[in-house]
């Protein structure tokens, strides 16, 4: 009993840092059409200049800790800012070509991360008490989940709210149901484009922090590697759809978890099954409206 | 989401238009292109025999083991590249698990050969009949979905493959170390150093087998209806052809050529290594065919050439004095060949559409000038395909 609380807590956790990857690449896509490879670029550079900013100041402190979340999120949206203006914006309505340019993105911040900061995983700290463990019905868990469930579902909140009450959230949303006709009604909607852009950066930043947490280290290939389910859950949950990746986030994250205790390790293969089975019974997803 | 109204030649007709010159005008000036390859590939043959060095190109002279290996390496992406040309070029469908197959016929033959007595053909054909179902099997489910999802879900496939490598089931796969190749049952003009260059001549063949093929492919009617179903996929289905299962066959070609070629790899490379499995080797495949230029087949081939040429040359540029001295902000990016190699790429689709084979095109235009009146439509015309096809796949 206590073994399965364990593991649908932890699954949880992972969940949330599923989601936060997934949030951004889902309103991207459902917005804009493209497909940001260089999204783990965005959630391993979060990931490293929190890391910086924390070992800076005082790694175990709360300061430190919050602070990097801050710098972490910022960096993720500035580099997801610079790339919708640099490299996606002049390829306009060409999404292969912005598909490809993220991909050699995604190439080139790999590379790079390995040049600063090395190939090999930098092992981290935060504060004791996310080492620490906190009982629910006799398992030890992991305080590093309950940081991750709770950001996860203050993004979620957050976003739902901006989209549904701003101004900005309206002109996504409807750029998301019928681009040309927003265009049509005289909206600028490139600026939706950069906004989205920042915020699934920021979303992927501070995933990149809590992940980095959550395994307790930080490496160059952290973001390629949770990239890929992302993109599983992203796919199950429904391209652009953010109720979906949430979900999705969850209905993926779990299983991968029993099955990694229950059938030997094979987690990673059965969400790719999962991908697999959705796709034969559901091609658009659980919440998909079209097919992309 | 094409326009009813527009009236675009079939698309059969645009795809001949780089290989086939397409003015009467241009045919008596020029030499045909199949000419221009048998004495590409008569002179590559040849290299080996000669004492030709290319400095800061090739490790040595053309006979030595060294270079022979570089060339053979350049043929063999060059082969695999034009697989994955056929995906990508002719059918539009960007895969992201290209990777799989390769690394199935590489690995389903080490495999084979280390555990079994099987001589090396018919353990090459099993592996084969395995690669081939595989790529049956996956294409099928991922051909569920087009576009963006079909590039997402082939990459969670080979990915699934990765983590199934790395895992080393039953002691298999070898985990990251990979398997060696087993030289048993493996003629000896293949193995070693003194044969490298049997491994080239190998290797050519290989890359002429694969060429002749995706031209076949391309040029008989399947192709030309998957060239259509890429252009306008509504229209494919009206006239009665079923655009899936030709998809379908289009990517188990690919797949199969893709596994024949990393049996190839395997016998060069005497190894089968975890990295061949990953989405990063799918990558790079991409990346030589869109250097080269997406839908040219030479263009293919030479991207594939000059892309493993940078690739090993910057290796070696990375860990030389003259990058060590450098200061800090020049020496990361530049100790790193894949940094380099990623902003030479995203430079190619940022400012040169075409890659190497639309800058050769433009280049050879401008020189023709008036002649080229019936050519310039064609140029036009392949131009307002490729604007469709990406209106299609948005």
């Amino acid at each position: 009993m206590s073994i399965l609380v364990l593991l649908l807590v932890t699954g949880l956790g992972l969940g949330a840092l599923y989601f936060l990857v997934a949030s951004g690449l889902s309103l991207i896509y459902g917005l804009m059409g493209v497909l940001n490879f260089a999204h783990g670029v965005f959630l391993s550079l979060g990931a490293f200049i929190g890391w910086e900013v924390a070992r800076r100041l005082d790694p175990s402190s709360w300061t430190g800790f919050l602070l990097a979340m801050v710098v972490g999120a910022l960096a993720g949206a500035t580099l997801a800012a610079l790339t919708e203006l640099l490299l996606i914006r002049p390829l306009y309505n060409r999404h292969i070509e912005q598909v490809l340019v993220t991909v050699g993105l995604g190439l080139v911040g790999v590379a790079l991360f390995e040049g600063v900061w090395g190939t090999d995983a930098a092992f981290i700290s935060g504060p004791p008490w996310l080492k620490q463990t906190t009982s629910i019905a006799g398992a030890r868990i992991s305080n590093t989940n309950f940081l991750a469930i709770a950001v996860a579902v203050a993004v979620l909140v957050a976003l739902i709210l901006f989209l549904r009450h701003t101004r900005y959230g309206l002109i996504i949303r409807a750029g998301v149901e019928n681009r040309s006709m927003v265009t049509a009604l005289g909206i600028d909607v490139r600026k939706s484009f950069t906004l989205v852009f920042s915020i699934g950066g920021a979303a992927a930043g501070l995933g990149g922090v809590l992940a980095s947490q959550y395994f307790g280290y930080v490496s160059a290939h952290l973001g390629q590697t949770l990239l890929i389910f992302a993109f599983i859950v992203t796919v199950i949950g429904g391209l652009g759809s953010l109720g979906g990746a949430a979900v999705a986030a969850v209905v993926v994250a779990i299983p991968q978890q029993l099955a990694n205790y229950y059938l030997g390790g094979i987690g990673d293969l059965i969400a790719v099954l999962a991908l697999a089975v959705v796709l034969l019974i559901r091609p658009t997803g659980l919440m998909g409206a079209k097919a992309a | 989401m094409t326009s009813p109204t527009s009236t675009e030649r079939p698309a059969t007709e645009r795809a001949a238009a780089p290989e086939a010159s397409p003015a009467p005008v241009r045919e008596r000036r020029r030499l045909p292109g199949w000419l221009l390859g048998v004495v590409a590939v008569v002179v590559a043959a040849c290299l080996p025999l000669l004492n030709l060095s290319v400095p800061g190109v090739l490790p040595g002279p053309t006979y030595m083991p060294g270079s022979l290996h570089l060339m053979a390496l350049c043929m063999i992406f060059a082969a695999l590249a034009l697989s994955y040309h056929l995906l990508y070029g002719v059918a539009g469908m960007l895969s992201f698990g290209h990777a799989l197959y390769f690394a199935a016929g590489a690995y389903g033959l080490a495999i084979l050969l280390k555990y079994t007595e099987m001589p090396l053909l018919v353990a090459g054909a099993l592996s084969l009949v395995g690669a081939i179902l595989l790529a049956t099997l996956v294409g099928a489910v991922s051909l569920r979905v087009a576009g963006v999802s079909f590039a997402m879900v082939t990459l969670a496939f080979a990915q699934a493959g990765n983590v199934l490598v790395r895992r080393n089931p039953r002691g298999l796969t070898g985990g990251e170390e990979g398997v060696g190749l087993a030289t048993a049952n493996v003629p000896d003009t293949l193995v070693g150093v003194v044969n490298t260059r049997n491994m080239f001549w190998v290797a050519l063949v290989t890359l002429v087998v694969v060429y002749v093929v995706v031209t076949w492919v391309q040029r008989s009617r399947a192709g030309h209806v998957v060239e259509a179903t890429r252009e306008n996929e509504m229209r494919v289905r009206v006239i009665g052809q079923p655009p899936y299962l030709i998809r379908l066959l289009t990517f188990v070609i690919a797949g199969t050529l893709a596994a024949v070629v990393g049996m190839v790899y395997l016998l060069l490379q005497s190894q089968a290594v975890p990295a061949i499995t990953s989405a990063d080797f799918t990558i790079q495949a991409l990346i030589m065919v869109v250097l080269g230029g997406v839908g040219s087949r030479w263009g293919a081939v030479v991207g594939a050439v000059v892309y493993t040429l940078l690739d090993q040359r910057l290796s070696v540029l990375a860990g030389s004095d003259l990058v060590e001295s450098l200061p800090t902000l020049l020496r990361v990016p530049l100790s790193e060949p894949a940094f380099i190699l990623g902003v030479l790429f995203i430079l190619v689709v940022l400012f040169m559409p075409g890659g190497i084979a639309g800058g050769a095109r433009r280049l050879t235009e401008r020189r023709r000038g008036p002649v080229r009146a019936a050519g310039s439509h064609t140029k036009s015309a392949a131009e307002a395909a490729e604007r469709r096809r990406l209106e299609e796949l948005a």
